[in-house]
């Protein structure tokens, strides 16, 4: 039970998919316009997560090694399709605010990366969990980032306004170089505690080790830049 | 006919572009945009695979998914035919075009998963293109990230040796300097 909790505790803190790993960006900056949006686009990855997890732990001694990837690509590729048909059939608005980035869950390097890395070498029960807190802590990073810009962008709380009247919206929050403005200073910030605390940089201080860290490995860029290409 | 291909290809390389607006292919677009020579080349790769997979992924939704009406599997069959397709090129280089394959190859593995290859098949998709429609749209997508990516490169060359403040040093100031981009990219909506 333990073992479940640290896992849990793992993707939500330590290993936090946007702040400390910084995978799967592209749909951190897009669909974060607004706090609902966040959420919704972190719950179903947390979804597919989970269940790409559970289903590649449970074959992970059926799949041969050569073909491992293709194999884990097809389990996360129908996972996404469920979910996909399941949106669109019974939450059609959240469908249409998230459109073209539901299907590209598929390409989200943070669930390959834990397929790869964990799901395919652990228990079904401890890799469930572990797609948990994965799937938890990107909803928390997606999360905060849409209250943010939503807040300054559009003067909203999860569409309740909050701000006063007076308050006249930034409206380029919730536009596209909001999205990059707020992470910018969100690394910052995470940055400065970390120099302060003492400890290296980390993911975030280096987009060459940025590329290193990410466990995706269908991707070759590490190797690119380890050999100095 | 013609002028309808121009409009689709201005809008997907500036007005919708590719990195700046939709968010696609933000990896490669912050972590190989270094030095302008890899930036140069990760991008005529991503041209490349791009055109190469609108056209087959188009192919295939008209001549095999619709006809069996099974559009449902399209992100299945999209992403499996992208890797698949990514493989074979590299393969194809290394045996016949070896000056190709020395300025391309080492990329073309990056670009398997590069969520821009899906996503511009996926929006020819929903956006009814035919298929030269969608292979003008795939190169002008590309040639967005091209240009993105080596604008990009060319402006962290210039910063390097810049005196950065320390927190805003590596992720945050290239992050910023995207999004001065984006905004500059604003200017060319009244194309429309």
């Amino acid at each position: 039970m333990n073992k479940c909790i640290e896992r849990i505790y793992n993707g939500l803190v330590r290993e936090n998919p946007t702040f400390v790993l910084m995978l799967g960006m592209c749909p951190t900056l897009a669909v974060t316009t607004s706090a609902m949006n966040g959420v919704g686009m972190g719950l179903a990855t947390t979804v597919v997560l989970i269940l790409s997890n559970i289903m590649i732990s449970m074959l992970r001694k059926v799949i041969p090694d050569g073909v491992r990837i293709p194999a884990f690509i097809v389990v996360i590729a129908s996972f996404v399709t469920i979910v996909e048909l399941l949106l669109k059939a019974y939450i059609p608005s959240l469908y249409a605010a998230l459109g073209l980035y539901i299907p590209l869950i598929v390409v989200n390097c943070i669930i390959l990366g834990r397929a790869e890395s964990y799901a395919s070498k652990n228990g079904v029960i401890y890799s469930a969990f572990d797609g948990l807190g994965m799937g938890l802590g990107f909803t928390f990073g997606l999360t905060c980032i849409g209250i943010i810009r939503e807040l300054i962008g559009n003067g909203t709380f999860f569409g309740l306004a909050v701000l006063p009247e007076s308050y006249e919206p930034l409206t380029i929050f919730i536009l596209a170089p909001g999205a990059f403005l707020v992470l910018a200073f969100l690394v910052a910030a995470m940055n400065r505690i970390k120099l302060h605390g003492g400890r290296d940089t980390g993911a975030g201080g280096n987009c060459d080790e940025l590329c290193k860290n990410c466990p995706n490995t269908i991707c070759k860029g590490r190797e690119v830049i380890e050999n100095g290409r | 006919m013609a002028g309808n291909l121009i409009i689709i290809a201005v809008g997907s390389a500036f007005i919708n572009n590719v990195v700046l607006s939709q968010f696609l292919g933000i990896c490669p677009f912050l972590g190989v945009s270094r030095k302008i020579n890899t930036a140069a080349g990760m991008g005529s790769a991503v041209v490349f695979v791009i055109t190469l997979a609108s056209f087959v992924t188009g192919v295939i939704y008209k001549y095999l998914l619709l006809p069996f009406d099974i559009t449902y599997l399209r992100t299945i069959v999209f992403i499996l035919v992208i890797a698949a397709l990514v493989q074979f090129v590299e393969m194809f280089l290394k045996k016949k075009m070896k000056g190709l394959y020395q300025s391309l190859g080492v990329y073309l593995p990056l670009i398997t998963t590069n969520c821009a290859v899906l996503g511009v098949a996926l929006t020819n998709v929903t956006k009814d293109y035919t298929i030269l429609e969608g292979v003008v749209n795939g190169f002008a997508t590309a040639v967005g990230f091209l240009i993105s990516i080596v604008i990009l490169a060319g402006l962290r060359e210039k910063m390097e040796y810049n005196n950065i403040p320390k927190a805003f040093q590596g992720m945050p100031h290239v992050l910023l300097t995207a999004c001065l981009m984006a905004i500059a990219f604003f200017g060319f909506a009244g194309l429309k």
